[in-house]
């Protein structure tokens, strides 16, 4: 296998985009990428594109090939990625493969998911299908509603309470601050999230990630000739994707996320790192209990210790382990299959040194973690400076 | 969304009676029915298995955000319940006693939700506490 490197990366303004549709969204983060990469459209070999549900959003399918003509790209060999919330991360994922294994030099993987053009039940039933839709949509239980049964029982063997839950919110809101691209500019207060409305309890309007529109896009190329577009290519260390049953009652526990452990060990042990050499990490915080299993079973605590960890303040940029410091997909909102491609950009320009206010000082580690569903699909990356 | 009537006919046996299977090998029980057994494999045979219906609540939540064809129904309760033969099913709280973790409970048929003003009427089973 070849090393592999990010050598651009773009996005877009998340948030409620009414100008902008699914073609405008995708070609804005592309060509952000293209340009950051500073590469010529000819020499692309392949687009991976991860998007949920262009067809119940949008009513468009076969996106992949729509986004490659919309930026330029002719006569390339165009896929598209559904993994859910992990479509992002695992069209990444398949990008990277794909120059890994030398079938291609020059990969373009984008992300991207246009949600504001429905009603938020119809939204609400587009999402629910990311869960096991025979047994759980059909009897109403919604997205919020499946991590609300994980949050509930957590807090019942843990004894993690609402207002830990709710310091993610307000860490992630406020390192969103500092994030041109994110959705929310605004400090919210722990009593602001437990205040808000409540959407399935014990979860409120500001435990969940939004429903909004968004891009991300990167350009990856073996090393070996990396050097010749960026003066810092970030190498992909480490990749790792693992399943679990679509059904979170088919699982053996609720208060965490199996193919997230695994998954984590696989990415570490490839990129020959361990837990404490990571600088910095993208936690898939689609609602607040979900960054908080998801450091617990990445294996930076232990479980049922995270939530108090959190809301002291260990996982702020200028903690222990800064976690979220895009502002995560709480702050910046969640275009659904942009978000696993977006947890990279931010990594990259962390590792790069390029994220001003947010910079994670000496971050020389990353990783990212996204998930889909309920935890069906786990995907892990491990990224280290190269220069 | 409209859908046809096979789409819920095919699983009303597992939907109205709380049927499931079993493996044969290693004698886990399941719910819903499922054709290999998670644990053997495809060694072996899967047989029909209808459950009590008593069990104690995993977990529970109120949904106040519902998806389209909930619309009228909520808010409304749902819960993941330890059946007593193991296995562990989603489904519905019928309104009543406060839910807690741990309380018992005992299946119940009732009606789910309507489709539109004239369409197909779903039946489902419910748990309530007892």
């Amino acid at each position: 296998m070849r090393e592999v490197a990010v050598i651009g990366v773009g996005l877009t303004k998340f948030g409620d985009r009414w100008e902008a549709g699914i073609k405008d969204l995708a070609a804005e983060a592309g060509l952000a990428a293209l340009e950051d990469a500073k590469i010529i459209s000819s020499e692309i070999e392949a687009l991976y594109g991860g998007i949920m549900s262009s067809g119940r959003f949008t009513d468009q399918e076969h996106f992949a090939a729509l986004l490659a003509d919309q930026i330029g790209l002719k006569h390339i060999s165009a896929v598209r990625v559904e993994n859910a919330c992990a479509s992002g991360g695992s069209a990444f994922r398949l990008g990277y493969m794909a120059v890994a294994s030398g079938m291609h030099d020059i990969v373009v993987v984008g992300g991207v998911e246009k949600m504001t053009d429905v009603t938020v039940n119809e939204a609400t039933t587009a999402l629910g299908g990311a869960g096991d839709q025979e047994w759980e949509l059909s009897q109403g239980i919604t997205f919020p509603g499946l991590y609300a049964l994980m949050a509930r029982r957590h807090m019942h063997d843990y004894g993690t309470t609402q207002e830990q839950l709710a310091s993610v919110a307000v860490k992630n809101h406020g390192n969103a601050l500092a994030n041109k691209y994110a959705q929310f500019h605004r400090k919210i207060t722990i009593d602001d999230v437990m205040k808000s409305k409540m959407i399935a309890d014990p979860l409120k309007l500001l435990d969940c990630s939004s429903i909004c529109d968004g891009a991300a896009a990167v350009v990856l190329a073996p090393m070996e000739i990396a050097k010749k577009y960026t003066d810092t290519p970030i190498k992909v260390a480490g990749s790792a994707q693992v399943g679990d049953t679509l059904r979170l009652a088919s699982r053996d526990s609720l208060t965490g996320i199996a193919a997230t452990r695994i998954a984590a060990d696989k990415a570490l042990a490839q990129a020959g790192v361990e837990r404490k050499d990571i600088d910095l990490a993208e936690v898939h915080d689609c609602f607040t209990i979900a960054e908080v299993m998801g450091v617990e079973d990445l294996g930076f605590y232990n479980k049922g210790e995270a939530a108090k960890a959190i809301a002291e303040g260990e996982t702020m940029i200028d903690g222990k382990l800064p976690v979220n410091t895009s502002g995560g997909l709480k702050g910046c909102g969640h275009p659904v299959g942009a978000t696993g491609v977006k947890q990279v950009v931010e990594v990259v320009e962390q590792l790069r040194g390029d994220a001003g206010a947010r910079q994670v000082n000496g971050a020389e580690i990353g990783l990212t973690h996204n998930v889909g569903g309920s935890g069906a699909t786990v995907v892990v990356h491990v990224f280290r400076r190269a220069d | 969304m409209e859908r046809g009537v096979a789409k819920t006919w095919r699983s009303a046996n597992a939907r109205y009676n709380l049927t499931g299977v079993q493996c044969t090998n290693c004698k886990t029980a399941y719910f819903p029915p499922r054709m290999v057994c998670a644990k053997c494999g495809r060694d072996t045979k899967m047989v029909e298995k209808k459950f009590s219906g008593r069990g104690v609540i995993y977990s529970y939540t109120r949904i106040f955000v519902p998806p389209h064809d909930f619309t009228e129904e909520a808010p409304y309760t749902v819960a993941i319940i330890r059946l007593e033969e193991g296995p562990l099913v989603e489904g519905h709280l019928v309104d009543g006693k406060k839910p807690e973790i741990g309380a018992s409970v005992r299946a119940v048929f009732r009606r789910m939700y309507t489709e539109g003003s004239e369409g197909l009427i779903h039946y489902h089973f419910k748990f309530e506490i007892v």
